[in-house]
């Protein structure tokens, strides 16, 4: 057997599922090609190829639990024009080939012997390593008080509703707050859980009082206007800045 | 491995080519650990160690008062992106080191900033005018979510080298991996070898 370094080596996942979860997220199950150890919150880098030798890489956060080694899913969002996620979206299906390395990133991680008070803080598909961390959290079933705010654009733009609808039923610790950004508010469904308008102080107030008191550690993740708004709420009611962290994907 | 179905889009041509495995942003995105600090100009003071002793101190209107160096160079990210032909102005460490009165250290050095981040690089690789304190951006004052007022600037490694938010540096002997480089990214970082992770 050769000795490869995942993180260093280029690895070739083979693609065991696409799942259209939205209208512009699709999800895509990657068979590794040896068990690798990842920690909730970490991504992978792809790279893609061309026939004339062209490369792009870009990262993707790994929204399965780390439970199991052997796949990594991905939640690739269809950005217009976008080099990566238009060709994850256009042309990857089952069966093919991606190369990939990975696991990547150690700040933005949850161990799963966290026990304390979590705040989790998704906008987008920033809900990706999020799930993770969520995931992983039913697998090893703690009971610490998790709140996880979700922001997105509407109602068919939820992803994992369902099991997050499921886990907030089964689950008295965990508190779902999913708020839609652009949807009028006779849009939005009936259910207790919903708001619309951006994550503002007052709901990260609402979000601590489900808490009971401010959070031993909280993770912000999606787009940088989003993840800076947010962290500076996160400072202003007095946590720690070694206490929040960040994952930014783009502009 | 070749994906036969893609071409790419090789969306803006770039004017000079860009290190492997990066692409072209015209934007400036923000790659930070956690969330952006409070740094306030009238308390804000920098400082230089060289092997466990203080050399210097310098506040903000001390900085602004030094002489001042302008670059245009291109940045690159580890998390892809590459942006060229941007601007900065601030104070070289080789000017800092003159107003100690010391001279170039050698060995390495490491970043200290607010909010704890820190950073290694080789002391080789700040002096010469290879490292700045920069705290202007294209003309404007360096923004707080791009490590205003102050961040360190080291353009010819990856951006993470170049710590937002710097508040001191310290010149040492051994090579201390700094925040990054404990989670596995590179001791050296530099784009053109594609240094992103231990090992590469
Ligand atoms: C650590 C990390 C983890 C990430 N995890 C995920 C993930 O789980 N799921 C996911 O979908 N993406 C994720 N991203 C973003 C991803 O890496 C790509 O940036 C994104 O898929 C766009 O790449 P592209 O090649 O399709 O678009 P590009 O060709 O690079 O860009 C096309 C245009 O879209 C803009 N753009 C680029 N990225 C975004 C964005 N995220 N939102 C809006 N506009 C954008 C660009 O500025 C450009 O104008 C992550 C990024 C990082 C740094």
């Amino acid at each position: 057997m050769v000795n490869t370094d995942p993180v260093r080596d280029w690895q070739i996942a083979t693609v065991t599922s696409v799942h259209v979860e939205t209208p512009r997220v699709k999800l895509f199950r990657l068979e590794l090609p040896a068990n690798t150890r990842f920690r909730a919150g970490q991504y992978f880098d792809v790279r893609l190829t061309a026939p004339d030798g062209y490369q792009a890489q870009r990262s993707y956060s790994v929204s399965s639990s780390p439970s199991d080694p052997s796949m990594i899913e991905l939640a690739i969002e269809l950005i217009s024009d976008g080099e990566m996620s238009a060709y994850f979206h256009e042309f990857v299906e089952l069966g093919d080939q991606i190369e990939l390395r990975g696991p990547i990133g150690g700040h933005f991680t949850l161990s799963q012997n966290f026990i304390q008070p979590l705040l989790l803080i998704a906008g987008g598909t920033g809900l990706a390593p999020v799930i993770s961390m969520l995931r992983q959290r039913q697998s090893v079933e703690t009971t610490a008080p998790t709140v996880l705010m979700f922001s997105t654009r509407t109602e068919a733009d939820i992803l994992f509703r369902e099991e997050l609808m499921q886990l907030s039923e089964q689950d008295t610790n965990f508190h779902l707050v999913i708020t839609l950004t652009r949807s009028a508010s006779g849009e939005i469904p009936m259910e207790t859980y919903f708001e619309n308008r951006r994550i503002d102080r007052p709901m990260i107030d609402s979000a601590i009082n489900l808490l009971g008191n401010v959070p031993a550690r909280a993770y912000i993740c999606g787009g940088s206007g989003f993840v800076e708004t947010i962290g500076n709420h996160l400072l202003d009611i007095g946590m720690r800045h070694d206490d929040v962290r960040t994952e930014r994907f783009g502009p | 491995m070749i994906n036969n179905k893609f071409f790419g889009r090789r969306r803006s041509e770039p004017a000079r080519s860009v290190p492997p495995g990066q692409y072209l942003e015209d934007g400036f995105p923000v790659l930070s650990a956690g969330p952006t600090p409070r740094v306030d100009t009238a308390t804000w003071d920098f400082s230089i160690e060289i092997s466990g002793a203080m050399i210097g101190t310098w506040s903000w209107d001390s900085l602004n008062a030094l002489p001042q160096t302008d670059i245009h160079t291109d940045i690159h990210c580890v998390t892809k992106w590459s942006k060229q032909d941007t601007d900065w102005r601030g104070v070289t460490i080789d000017t800092l080191l003159e107003d100690a009165g010391v001279d170039s250290p050698t060995g390495f050095v490491l970043a200290d900033c607010d909010g704890g981040y820190t950073t290694n690089v080789p002391a080789a690789d700040v002096i010469d005018g290879k490292g700045l304190l920069v705290h202007t951006y294209n003309g404007e004052p360096l923004t707080p979510e791009h490590g205003g007022p102050v961040r360190l600037f080291i353009p010819h490694l990856y951006l993470w080298k170049s710590a937002k938010w710097i508040r001191s540096l310290k010149f040492m002997d051994e090579d201390v991996p700094g925040f990054w480089e404990r989670y596995g990214y590179h001791m050296y970082g530099d784009p053109w070898r594609e240094q992103r992770y231990t090992n590469d």
